[in-house]
């Protein structure tokens, strides 16, 4: 029965349709869009289906080869990661119809293939994570998503290389740390299953080796999302990827990191450890509150708008983990549904900055006048997506952080409170500073160069860049209009059990 | 003291090995010397793994009569052979380590190519940085 092999087909239709359009890459290049889409489309109607079951009959256990856990390696699937998941193939599915055009106009034409491969690669990688049940093989696959990663980002333009390079070095550390903790992990319970380990460990809470295996664990994951301080490698490989490629790894492989780490301090370890033996939730909660502020005004002075988003990506990475560390119902919601409203809004921002490039050759905020006449398909969905950054309602945004917020004043953490509302006001900064500047000019300000022209051409970008952008645009909405619904049938059930009962 | 640096002495090599590959990949200015310090720093943790599973006087593990319809219980004394999982899990970590040698040699030829030089402070020079 097809529909039981769901959660290997997920990952394996991208993984083998990946070496299938690098070698028809070398017939005939324009056959290789064709198989990414049905890659993805398999990868897509999969989602759907696994979060289906998982909704209907409960979490999803998948033995691969037929090896019993804690032996084989298992996928286990709950509402947390067939949530997860289903972002991640949306987002994939969504950017490579945009890549079409937007690639063909940047990259040279000979590495189109190489990179619809390393794209597939890349997603293989990311639903491979959400997937997993296997500490090792959660390892492996975080390094199948990060190679394929910082070979897309280098093919990007000048400066490229010197980011992709740093970011090598840098993952490379994190990934380091992460086996490191397996490591310590493994010779503490002898066991690699994250349900395994999960039952073993409380015994052995009070084991310094344990202590070090967490911190491994921790730092490492940290490192590959980007949580300040250790968000130095970001800016500038999002900033230099082609616009294709950083609109797909900027929503899809940060996120991906913030469940890995949910997974680990709440699931493999239980939240009673992560919270109350070795407080990480509270140390975690203060690099969120630094990384949101910091990552804000760090956006405010940038003049490059894909580095603006950077930062901005770097701010919201702090939004979820304030979420995390605030370890309560409300507060996880709020992080769960940020993660998807991250996805779709950061997902939209980046496709804007793209069909930007795409027309007009630049990305300077400074130079975008008359940008609405010129574009105002593209610029009203930029709109609704610097809303949902904001959080105006009905956005997807307004809610999660609704929810963050409500977590932080049921634990009491007035800080907290105080940052979310200081962070939303620095968003309005950023955001109405390139709203300011592609909608209202001061006309005299430019006399000198010839005023206003009498008539703006509206030049739009094609079909196949326009709906993406509007999928994810309407993607904003929606969400935020049936996040009620999201957070009933799905998030509440992706947190763990014991904080459901306190509040 | 001795003591302890002595009878777990793998330990000890692996932190060593572990601090000069972080050291050269924060300290270098040259790029290839930091690719040569991540390389240290990924092939410690290998050794690391290699040394928990290995054992004094242990043998293969493989179990004598082989396995299939028939064969008669063997008693098998796990004490006498050598952990096969941290070795099987390096193998995959190898193949991980060498594939990032690969990506990032591939960039610091392009990186050679582009620039001329390999000093980062001279590439972040050209870069107007």
């Amino acid at each position: 029965m097809i529909l039981e092999q769901f959660p290997a087909i997920i990952v394996v239709a991208p993984l083998i349709l990946s070496f299938v359009v690098n070698f028809v890459g070398w017939r005939n290049k324009g056959f290789c869009f064709p198989f990414v889409i049905i890659a993805l489309s398999v990868s897509l109607v999969s989602a759907i289906g696994i979060l289906y079951a998982v909704i209907k009959h409960g979490t999803i256990y998948y033995h691969l080869g037929g090896w019993n856990p804690p032996w084989g390696i298992e996928y286990v699937i709950d509402h947390l990661n067939a949530y997860v998941a289903l972002i991640v193939t949306v987002i994939a599915f969504v950017v490579a119809i945009y890549s079409k055009r937007s690639i063909e106009q940047e990259i040279p034409g000979d590495r189109i293939p190489q990179l619809y491969a390393l794209l597939l690669l890349n997603v293989t990688g990311l639903l491979g994570i959400t997937v997993t049940g296997d500490l090792f093989n959660l390892y492996v696959l975080l390094e199948i998503a990060s190679f394929s990663a910082y070979a897309l980002i280098a093919i990007g333009e000048k400066g490229a290389l010197i980011a992709s390079f740093r970011y090598i070095v840098m993952g490379t550390i994190g990934a380091c740390f992460y086996l490191i903790g397996v490591g310590f992990v493994y010779i503490m319970t002898g066991s690699l299953n994250m349900t395994d380990v999960g039952q073993l460990l409380p015994d052995l809470y009070y084991s310094k080796a344990i202590l070090m295996a967490f911190t491994f664990l921790t730092i490492g994951v940290v490192i590959k999302m980007a949580l300040f301080p250790l968000h130095a490698w970001l800016p500038d490989a999002y900033t230099h990827a082609p616009s294709a490629v950083s609109a797909l790894i900027a929503p899809t492989m940060t996120k991906v990191g913030c469940y890995v780490l949910i997974r680990i301090i709440f699931f493999v370890f239980k939240p009673h450890y992560s919270i109350e033996i070795m407080p990480l939730t509270t140390i975690l909660g203060w690099l969120a509150i630094i990384a949101m502020i910091v990552g804000s005004i760090y956006a405010i002075a940038q003049h490059d708008l894909k580095r603006m988003l950077a930062y901005s990506t770097v701010a919201q990475i702090g939004y979820i983990v304030m979420g995390i560390a605030l370890a309560n119902k409300a507060g996880l919601t709020g992080a769960l549904l940020h993660i998807l409203n991250e996805a779709f809004t950061k997902g939209c921002l980046f496709l804007v900055a793209g069909a930007i490039m795409y027309k007009m050759g630049m990305r300077d905020i400074y130079q975008f006048r008359y940008l609405f006449e010129k574009m105002p398909l593209t610029m009203i969905a930029f709109v609704i997506a610097a809303f949902s950054m904001v959080g105006i309602p009905p956005t997807c945004g307004f809610f999660s952080k609704l929810y963050l917020l409500l977590g932080a004043i049921d634990a009491r953490h007035w800080i907290f409170v105080a940052t979310l509302l200081i962070s939303v006001v620095l968003n309005v900064v950023y955001f109405f500073n390139v709203i300011r500047h592609a909608y209202f000019k001061p006309s005299e300000a430019y006399a000198h160069d010839g005023g206003r022209p009498e008539k703006i051409a509206v030049d739009e970008v094609p079909l196949s860049m326009l709906a993406p952008i509007w999928f994810t645009a309407i993607g904003i909405l929606i969400t935020g209009i049936f996040s009620g619904k999201i957070v009933s049938t799905v998030i509440q059930f992706a947190i763990p059990k014991c904080f459901l009962g306190g509040g | 003291m001795l003591e302890i640096i002595v009878s777990k002495y793998n330990y000890w090599i692996f932190v060593f090995l572990l601090i000069i590959g972080l050291y050269s990949m924060m300290t270098k200015n040259n790029l290839m010397k930091k690719l040569i310090g991540m390389n240290i720093f990924q092939w410690a943790i290998i050794l690391y793994f290699i040394s928990i599973g290995a054992k004094r006087g242990g043998s293969v593990p493989i179990i004598p009569g082989g396995h299939g319809h028939g064969v008669q219980k063997i008693v098998v004394h796990a004490t006498g052979y050598v952990n096969p999982l941290p070795h099987v899990l390096m193998l995959t970590a190898i193949v991980v380590g060498v594939a990032t040698t690969g990506i990032a040699l591939a960039i610091l030829v392009r990186i050679y190519n582009s620039y001329g030089t390999l000093e980062e402070d001279e590439i972040m020079k050209e870069l107007g940085k």
